[in-house]
């Protein structure tokens, strides 16, 4: 649990960083949190040769609605979002998400864009953005870009990031009226990852039919998931619990969870149906201003 | 309702004083092992084998000798030279320090580093590991199939051993138990398997040995929970090469949690004082979080076949237990040495059984030593967790309340001193007070009712109970000792002349507050005030000799030296007193600080006065100064109890699991700190749920282990930890000086069945009467889904 020898250094601009990513090459890697980097170095599974810590680079950690979008920087830290009263008010989803994720010692220094970065499925804000349908905005050497969260996650703990560039914002599409959204989690304990999760967010037209709906899933498979089918079988429909649990069972087809010691497969299965429509009911409920 | 004999400001027995020790420790001021910085100083680390068992081919220390800043690399070989690969374990086995040719578990040490940085010894252990060539080999993980015929022999070294049994062991009347079970009306048998969990201090094991070649004087700083013991055994062992007990220190600073696991001696700390012996420079090794996790003693891995006898009525007539412990590769545990399965023989706990007998035989499998008492005394949780689960099993098959059969066995008030079937003489206890106190405070009739009614909505909901009877104190010198040293322990008390004190113990307090509560027990007898009452312990230079603080034995032993100590000072005090106010002692009365004529109590001497006299103005003929000390040899162990309520409900759908209320009932005899106790109540049940529900060392079957990190080896935390209720009942120990017992481990024996039973009578009205701890959601989940609850 002690990390090979590797240097430290502290960019104080988005382009010097950059710059410094070019310059040291694949073996260098953008610090943020730390609170994933750093258990992987100490673990010997990751060995950079530098570190560019980008957490002392002003104006890097906002949280603010601008352009039909919520935008987060990417140092924005956990700790923030589960304090701003505004954003518990209206976007539940992601503070529901961002109370589930590890403990308060970690969400101290976690951030939103270093959970994405890191490209874990096992992570729990991916199924969040997922949900959301949220765009990252990254900036490299020639500038600035925007990807859509479908095309973001590429591969096991691979994402559209290539070297030398930085994830700089997260935007989500600012929900209509009458939205709501839930994030459920099961876990052994606080801190662990996800068993199974359950992102949803989704918007009610005027006679109560579910207008949009979007389901991430945490866990379940190589890549953080969106249970395609289950979404569109929620589009136009009315609330039931009925139409739930066959939503539920839609989710469950789109995992593809593997035996572990959080449980079996077949157990993870269950817990996505459960849960699917545990989500489904309390976004229902919150469009609705019930809760 | 405690009464306090002492003010206040004296602060004895009975006062919730806050502990002194804490601050430091609130500020982060205490001052541990890895604290410790000496000139000089060297660093170590180890390189560990990634396979179960294995030949070592080669160790190739070139590679890491080339990098900079390294001096050394320490293998077997090396201290083969000296006769210090292997050493004893406390059990009379042996254990490699470092292998010559086979490695016996994952993570088992295989060669040092030495160098002059913690991380370029890392780097270092890195290059060694990743060039060492082994031929691995199939171990044996499963210890049902160490005694097969086609098993290996995992210990050829040990002369005559042609199979990998170590001991057996029985106590109890196996005829008359034969006898009561083949007379028995009913009988309940169930299988318990507690599992292999660690003690997981927050603070890792380490040293910093420091051997200085003038003087020829060892000193090691060291995370032991026994100081003096380990002084004996490093010059029982080390004497060959030169080092003699005068010239071996050992410092037990600041521990962060022992729980047992600071008991033992880990090879590191043998490489280590070898290094520094060697090479003439202090030496520091500090385990880390996955070495300490994967490769420092175990506790527990009982597979227990258990059995109970009962009439119609539910009258139990008799107890029979057959247990298979497996030790790892070698029997490292900490138990009295007479005792190979520690005090499991208090297994008929609580109630009124007349026959049983345990059998229990011990194999060697490819796992990592151990065998500590985490947090029980020695073995007691496997005991508790098999009666109390058992007599659960036994009220199911009858169809009884679980908390009217427990009434109806209970050892009655009237029994005590009571003798049990296994040969242990209870010294007191009233256990049916406690239960019902429990059974008011949760409001038990009431949660009946409501099971009832959740039950026929497909609700789960389930009402656990534990009446525990602990065995504490170890203990009486006729048949207790580690490698032949009595257990007994000691206290060395000192009055300054200005009526303040130091006292010195040779016990070790690992968070259990004895700089508060020792100063409290002389506070009571002395009248001086425990603010100005200095506690050490730890260092063996300065402290009188004992054994050492692990299975709630401090109290017990070394809290019952401090009052015999102070009663010889008062002893002193008293013809001092007397030579004062010129009258003879037998006029004299004492009441806490201070010795009074009898009738006229204006006429008085306070300690202080006394105190000062000592060095001033002594009466001729009698010896300046006012000291004493004591080594209390206990006249028997002391039996704490306590009944625990568990309220457990579980989701129907996902199987999670919520402890809703927990209510602990305890009875620690006379309580010394009510604030200390209620302390370490809380921090023991919080020890209790975890390896009921969530703790658990996972191999799989070529004995890799696949939770070595506190990722996957899972603590419960504040979140997980219900709001504990807690309440007292006080039934003195009739023999302790102070009337007190143990108390810290008490929580962890009884938690663990109060969850268990909580479980199973969740699920019970489906037909299911066990379920291991831990008992997780997977698992209550995979029932539900067996039983048709879930589809
Ligand atoms: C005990 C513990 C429990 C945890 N439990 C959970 C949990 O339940 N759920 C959960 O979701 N997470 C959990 N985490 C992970 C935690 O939330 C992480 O810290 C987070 O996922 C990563 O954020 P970070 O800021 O710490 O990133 P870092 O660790 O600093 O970085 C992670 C990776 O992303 C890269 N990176 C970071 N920021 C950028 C950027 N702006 N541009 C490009 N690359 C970047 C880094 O180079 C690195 O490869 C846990 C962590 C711990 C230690």
């Amino acid at each position: 649990m002690i990390p090979p020898t590797f240097d430290y250094l502290v960019p104080a601009t988005l382009p010097e960083a950059i710059a410094l990513l070019h310059e040291h090459g694949d073996e260098a890697k953008v610090l943020a949190g730390g609170h994933s980097l750093i258990p992987a170095m100490r673990l010997r599974f990751a060995e950079p040769s530098h570190l560019i810590d980008i957490s002392h680079i002003p104006g890097l950690d906002y949280i603010r609605e601008e352009g039909g979008f919520l935008k987060i920087g990417t140092m924005a830290r956990e700790v923030v979002l589960e304090d701003l009263p505004w954003i518990s008010e209206r976007y539940p989803l992601l503070v529901d998400t961002t109370k589930m994720i590890a403990d308060p010692q970690v969400r101290n220094l976690a951030t939103v864009g270093g959970n994405l970065a890191h490209g874990d499925p096992a992570n729990d804000h991916p199924a969040t953005m997922l949900a959301y349908r949220a765009e990252i905005e990254i900036i490299g050497a020639s500038g600035a870009r925007t990807v859509p969260i479908d095309e973001f996650f590429t591969d096991f703990f691979t994402t559209a990031l290539e070297h030398g560039e930085i994830l700089s914002e997260i935007r989500i599409p600012i929900p209509p009226v009458l939205s709501g959204g839930c994030y459920l989690k099961v876990e052994r304990k606080v801190g662990d990852y996800a068993a199974a999760a359950v992102a949803v967010q989704l918007s009610l037209a005027a006679d109560g039919s579910i207008e949009q709906a979007g389901i991430g899933l945490t866990n379940v498979a190589a890549l953080p998931t969106r249970a395609v089918n289950a979404e569109k079988a929620l589009r136009g429909q009315q609330p039931s619990d009925a139409l739930f649990a066959h939503v539920g069972e839609l989710a469950a087809d789109a995992s593809s969870p593997a035996d572990d010691l959080r449980g079996s497969a077949e157990y993870k299965l269950t817990l996505i149906r459960e849960l699917t429509q545990r989500a489904l009911r309390r976004s229902v409920e919150r469009a609705q201003g019930r809760s | 309702m405690i009464m306090c004999k002492t003010s206040k400001e004296i602060g004895g027995m009975g006062h919730s004083l806050k502990r002194k020790e804490d601050a430091r420790f609130i500020r982060g001021l205490g001052k541990y092992t890895d604290d410790v910085q000496l000139p000089g100083m060297l660093y170590m680390d180890i390189a560990r084998s990634p396979f179960a068992y294995a030949k070592i081919k080669s160790i190739d220390k070139s590679v890491a000798m080339e990098i900079p800043g390294v001096l050394a690399v320490i293998t077997g070989e090396d201290l083969k030279q000296y006769n210090l690969h292997w050493m004893p374990t406390l059990m009379s086995d042996t254990q490699m320090v470092l292998p010559t040719d086979t490695v016996m578990y994952q993570a088992q040490e295989v060669a040092a580093v030495i160098a002059t940085d913690r991380y370029i010894a890392a780097d270092a252990v890195q290059a060694l590991e990743n060039s060492i060539e082994y031929d691995s080999m199939k171990p044996i993980i499963d210890p049902h199939k160490a005694l097969d015929a086609d098993a290996p022999l995992l210990r050829p070294d040990k002369d005559g051993k042609t199979d990998n049994h170590i001991w057996h062991w029985q106590t109890g009347d196996e005829e008359a138990t034969e006898k009561a079970f083949s007379e028995a009306e009913v009988v309940v048998k169930e299988q318990v398997y507690i599992p292999r969990i660690h003690v997981a201090s927050i603070e890792t094991c380490g040293c910093v040995a420091s051997y200085e070649k003038a003087e020829g004087k060892l000193t090691v700083w060291m995370t032991t929970q026994a100081p003096h013991a380990i002084r004996t055994v490093i010059a029982l062992v080390a004497g060959h090469v030169g080092l003699s007990e005068e010239r071996i220190r050992i410092i037990s600073p600041d521990i962060g949690g022992g729980f047992g696991g600071k008991v033992p001696v880990y090879p590191g700390y043998v490489i280590a004082i070898a290094a520094s012996f060697l090479i003439g420079k202090p030496v520091k090794w500090i385990e880390d979080r996955s070495e300490n996790l994967q490769a420092d003693s175990f506790a527990r891995d009982y597979h227990m076949t258990v059995e109970l006898a009962s009439t119609k009525e539910g009258k139990m007539t008799g107890l029979r237990i057959k247990t298979l412990a497996d030790h790892g590769y070698t029997d490292a545990a900490a138990n009295p040495s007479k005792f190979p399965s520690g005090l499991f023989s208090i297994v008929t706990g609580s109630y009124d059984i007349p026959t049983a007998f345990t059998e229990m035989d011990a194999v060697y499998t490819n796992k990592p030593p151990g065998g500590v008492a985490y947090r029980c005394s020695f073995r007691v949780t496997e005991a508790v967790h098999a009666i109390e689960r058992i007599t659960d099993v036994l009220a199911q098959k009858l169809g009884r309340d679980p908390a009217d059969l427990r009434f109806q066995n209970f050892i009655q008030k009237d029994q005590f001193p009571y003798r049990s079937a296994l040969g242990w003489e209870y010294d007191s206890g009233d256990y049916a007070p406690a239960l019902r106190m429990a059974m008011d405070m949760v409001g038990y009739e009431e949660l009946r009712k409501e099971q009832a009614e959740k039950r026929a909505r497909g609700e789960l909901m389930g009402i656990g109970i534990s009446s525990f009877t602990e065995i504490v104190g170890a203990g009486p010198s006729k048949d207790f000792d580690i490698l032949g040293i009595k257990m007994f322990d000691s206290a060395e008390v000192r009055i300054h002349p200005t009526g303040k004190a130091i006292a010195r113990f040779g016990t070790k307090s690992q968070g259990q507050g004895h700089e508060t509560t020792y100063a409290q027990i002389l506070a009571e007898e002395l009248g001086i005030p425990a603010m100005h009452i200095q506690i050490e312990e730890g260092d063996t230079d300065t402290a009188p000799y004992g054994l050492g603080t692990y299975a709630s034995r401090s109290t017990p032993t070394a809290g019952a030296a401090a009052a015999k100590a102070a009663h010889k000072i008062r002893d002193k005090a008293r013809k001092i007193a007397a030579y004062l106010l010129e009258v003879s002692e037998e006029d004299l009365e004492w009441e806490p600080g201070k010795f009074f004529v009898k009738g006229a109590p204006e006429r008085s001497k306070t300690i202080q006065d006394i105190a000062f006299a000592a060095y001033t103005n002594h009466p001729q003929g009698m010896e300046a100064g006012l000291e004493a000390t004591h080594y209390y040899d206990p006249p028997n162990l002391t039996f704490p109890f306590g009944s625990y309520i568990c309220v457990m409900d579980i989701d129907p759908k996902t199987a999670e699991m919520k402890i809703r209320r927990f209510v602990a009932i305890d009875d620690c005899g006379n309580i010394i700190n009510p604030m200390i106790v209620t302390g370490q109540i809380h921090g023991g049940l919080a020890m209790g749920i975890a390896p009921a529900m969530y703790e658990e060392l996972i191999y799989d079957d070529d004995g890799n282990i696949l939770n070595g990190t506190f990722m996957d080896y899972l603590l419960p935390t504040s979140v997980e930890t219900p709001n504990w209720e807690t309440g007292h009942t006080i039934t003195p120990s009739p023999h302790h000086p102070l009337g007190a017992k143990g108390v810290a481990e008490s929580p962890t024996v009884g938690a663990p069945p109060a969850v268990a039973n909580a479980v199973v009578d969740a699920l019970s009205h489906l037909g299911v009467t066990h379920v291991d701890i831990p008992v997780t959601p997977f698992k209550v989940w995979q029932i539900l889904k067996e039983k048709g609850v879930i589809s």
